[in-house]
């Protein structure tokens, strides 16, 4: 008798043990951050493992390197998380989750608008693939202390290049400031310039041309630069390959005039420069094609190879949530991609003034941002374009390649990646 | 010690005698092998097969089953140029750019490490004061990571540096050492020359060790010039150590990646971009991921290795047969 209820109370025991093992389901969140993201992303991610018992959601803070060099190798072995905040938006589609099926498309459709479209495989998709939480633009900042202390008045917003140019020459010579005009070492940052200078990118059945007369022109615009001065040697020299640099720390250190890079640094230099020196947002110059910057971020999106697909598109469409999606703005400090969020207005937990000054400049900038901006950031390949810009554009700045040389190189990179990736 | 050891061997000697009568001596050496060769067949000879079949495929799939056989097409697309002396008449330019200038820097760094290495050791060799405080000096970059030595040379090189600190302190202008090209070039042969030298020093020092002191007595003796006695004694008879130096240095050198990657990250432009840095950033830095040509490459670059191993052996047979 004995025996039978020890055996009995042994399989119950048992049969309870793998009862919880099979409601207890865990979802891993691969997870890079540059400021407070990820974290934010847990605290929120709590209350919905309060109204999900039994449902845990492993935030996996990893390097960003990680997530652009490993993730890809993991999601190609089928060994990748469940869900993951990722940049190379349309480099990724071919392992993305679609959430259509689990989700409400208006919803998301009114939310999210045309962002949805990065995620997207083609014009003909029109899954949901992710959520962009981290809407960026690139852009221009000043040191305004300088522009002060030189006696020389900002350029309006609508200026050209050229006035840029000119004032943040005169602003280092009256200052003695090393550099007047910098640009971070970047494919995705020169996109932005080269479009207002009239570059289209695509031709008119949607096929990547990347050079064209108005590209070449920024190019050829942007390497008389380097070579009179006006533009920092240090950031496009001073790497190989298509390394990404920035002027960041130069800025920071009040030894630029002028930084052409993103909405992502406010987080920076807010905490960064402080007092030292008075900063703004001036967005990015005007030419023939507009006053554009480059529209980008970073997205959650979910994988195909989830075992939990119910539960990863639950997870999104938790942040997603209006309420859950402006707290992680806020905290954060970013723009929103949301449009409710965005038209509602942030409130920027714990930003200095000048940061949320920043901020709201940076979200006067969406409206101005070219549709071939908006193509270029959903094209699939996109990040294969930005590479061979860079490459190419630093081989005509140290004088490796002419301007003319650098972008038939250019052409003939981009048809070979195309006949590679066919 | 024995008193423990003894009665386990004893425990242990029993199945082995026992496995010994069943397989014999010689299988049973393969069964103590067989983890051993498991593991690297897994980690060694498997990616190195692996990296063959890549060189056959093209396309930017990662798993071998996605990729398109393509034969030798990642082989011909390397070597597509109309004149080999002129990377921009090639069709991978950024591939031929990395040769030459591995090329360049292979003789350089070579010549620099060996003469200064010999050098060296000559000096740590006579009888000068404070001779294992120097060989500790010398010996001591050796223990540094490449990254270290790269970080190090480029807070010394950068704009604000410590060199253009001190040139301008002494009344010169400084100079922004690392954004040209030919600057460039010539601080990483000083760099890794710098890092390395003291590995090659140390083979040096015990084969100047090694030759007899009463050979150099009797030159003495004889009254030959010191530079007669370094030519007709000294060279001579390091020669065996002085080819093995020069074999490994040569090999070190072609293979040269992580103190330039992160000194320089091969620029400016592709000014320092070595074969191995074209290999891992077509392989995996860039977009698309080319691994055919990146194993192509390494193919390529691996015969240029073969050979050199093949050298060395060669110097080496030739030494033990006199």
């Amino acid at each position: 008798m004995k025996k039978t209820i020890l055996t009995t109370t042994m399989l119950a025991s048992a049969m309870l043990v793998g009862a919880g093992a099979v409601s207890a389901q865990e979802i891993r969140f691969m997870c890079s951050t540059d400021g407070n993201e990820c974290d934010v992303i847990g605290e929120i991610l709590d209350g919905f493992e309060a109204e999900n018992p039994g449902v845990t959601v492993a935030v996996d803070v990893v390097p960003y390197q990680a997530i652009l060099e490993n993730l890809p190798v993991q999601l190609a072995a089928g060994t990748g998380p469940d869900i993951a905040k990722v940049t190379d938006l349309g480099g990724l589609h071919e392992y993305y989750l679609d959430l259509a099926p689990y989700v409400d498309r208006d919803y998301w459709q009114a939310s999210f608008g045309d962002t949805l479209d990065w995620y997207r495989g083609g014009p003909d998709d029109d899954g949901i693939y992710g959520m962009h939480s981290q809407l960026t633009i690139t852009g221009a900042y000043i040191n305004r202390t300088l522009f002060d202390q030189a006696g020389i008045e900002v350029p309006p917003l609508e200026a050209d290049w050229a006035t840029w140019a000119e004032a943040a020459r005169a602003v280092a010579e009256a200052t003695d400031t090393p550099f007047p005009m910098a640009m971070d070492r970047s494919g995705h940052r020169i996109a932005g310039p080269a479009i207002s200078y009239g570059a289209m990118l695509f031709n008119a059945d949607g096929t990547p041309l990347l050079v064209d007369e108005g590209f070449t022109a920024y190019v050829q615009q942007f390497v008389d630069w380097h070579e009179d001065g006006t533009m920092a040697r240090d950031v496009w020299a001073g790497q190989g390959g298509s390394t990404y640099q920035d002027a960041a720390q130069e800025f920071i250190n009040g030894d630029l005039v002028y930084y052409y890079s993103g909405s992502w640094q406010v987080g920076r230099f807010d905490e960064q420069i402080g007092d030292f020196f008075d900063w703004q947002v001036v967005g990015s110059p005007c030419g023939t094609g507009g006053c554009t910057g480059m529209p980008g971020g970073a997205g959650i999106v979910g994988f195909e190879q989830t075992e939990h697909p119910e539960i990863v598109a639950a997870v999104i469409d938790y942040l997603a949530q209006e309420e859950n999606y402006a707290r992680l703005t806020a905290e954060t400090r970013n723009i929103p991609a949301h449009i409710a969020v965005a038209e509602a207005g942030v409130e920027y937990v714990g930003a200095s003034d000048a940061a949320a000054a920043a901020l709201n400049a940076w979200a006067a900038q969406v409206p101005t941002i070219s549709p071939i901006a908006f193509q270029y950031q959903g094209y699939v390949n996109n990040r294969a374009m930005f590479g061979i810009t860079v490459e190419r554009v630093s081989q005509a700045i140290v004088g490796e390649l002419t301007v003319e040389q650098a972008m038939d190189r250019a052409v003939s990179d981009l048809a070979a990646v195309m006949a590679e990736t066919q | 010690m024995l008193k423990i050891i003894s009665p386990i061997m004893r425990i242990i000697e029993i199945p082995m005698l026992f496995a010994q009568r069943r397989l014999g001596i010689q299988r049973l050496a393969w069964l103590f092998l067989l983890p051993n060769l498991l593991l690297f067949g897994l980690f060694a000879f498997l990616p190195v097969f692996l990296n063959f079949a890549y060189a056959l495929t093209g396309g930017d799939g990662i798993l071998l089953e996605d990729r398109p056989y393509v034969g030798g097409q990642n082989f011909a697309t390397l070597t597509d140029c109309e004149n080999y002396l002129d990377p921009n008449s090639c069709n991978r330019d950024f591939f031929w750019r990395a040769v030459h200038n591995t090329v360049w820097f292979v003789t350089l760094q070579v010549g620099f490490m060996v003469g200064f290495s010999l050098l060296t050791a000559l000096i740590l060799n006579r009888d000068i004061r404070a001779r294992g405080f120097f060989r500790s000096v010398f010996f001591f970059p050796v223990l540094l990571s490449p990254v270290v030595v790269a970080l190090i040379w480029k807070w010394i090189l950068q704009r604000n540096g410590l060199l253009n600190s001190t040139l301008e302190g002494i009344g010169l202008e400084g100079f922004v050492w690392l954004l040209d090209r030919g600057w460039a070039f010539a601080w990483s042969v000083f760099l890794t020359v710098w890092a390395h030298m003291g590995f090659y020093t140390l083979i040096l020092l015990a084969g100047l060790q090694a030759i007899p002191r009463d050979v150099y007595e009797a030159a003495l003796m004889d009254r030959a010039s010191p530079w007669r006695t370094f030519r007709k004694i000294t060279l001579p008879l390091l020669a065996p150590t002085m080819l093995v130096v020069l074999v490994l240095a040569l090999i070190r050198s072609v293979q040269t990646f992580d103190e330039v990657f992160a000194f320089t990250g091969g620029g400016p432009g592709s000014a320092t971009t070595f074969i191995i840095q074209y290999i891992y950033q077509t392989g995996f830095a860039g977009a698309p991921r080319l691994f055919g040509l990146a194993s192509a490459a390494s193919l390529m670059l691996a015969l240029i290795l073969v050979i050199l191993t093949g050298l060395q052996l060669w110097a080496n047979r030739r030494n033990v047969d006199g």
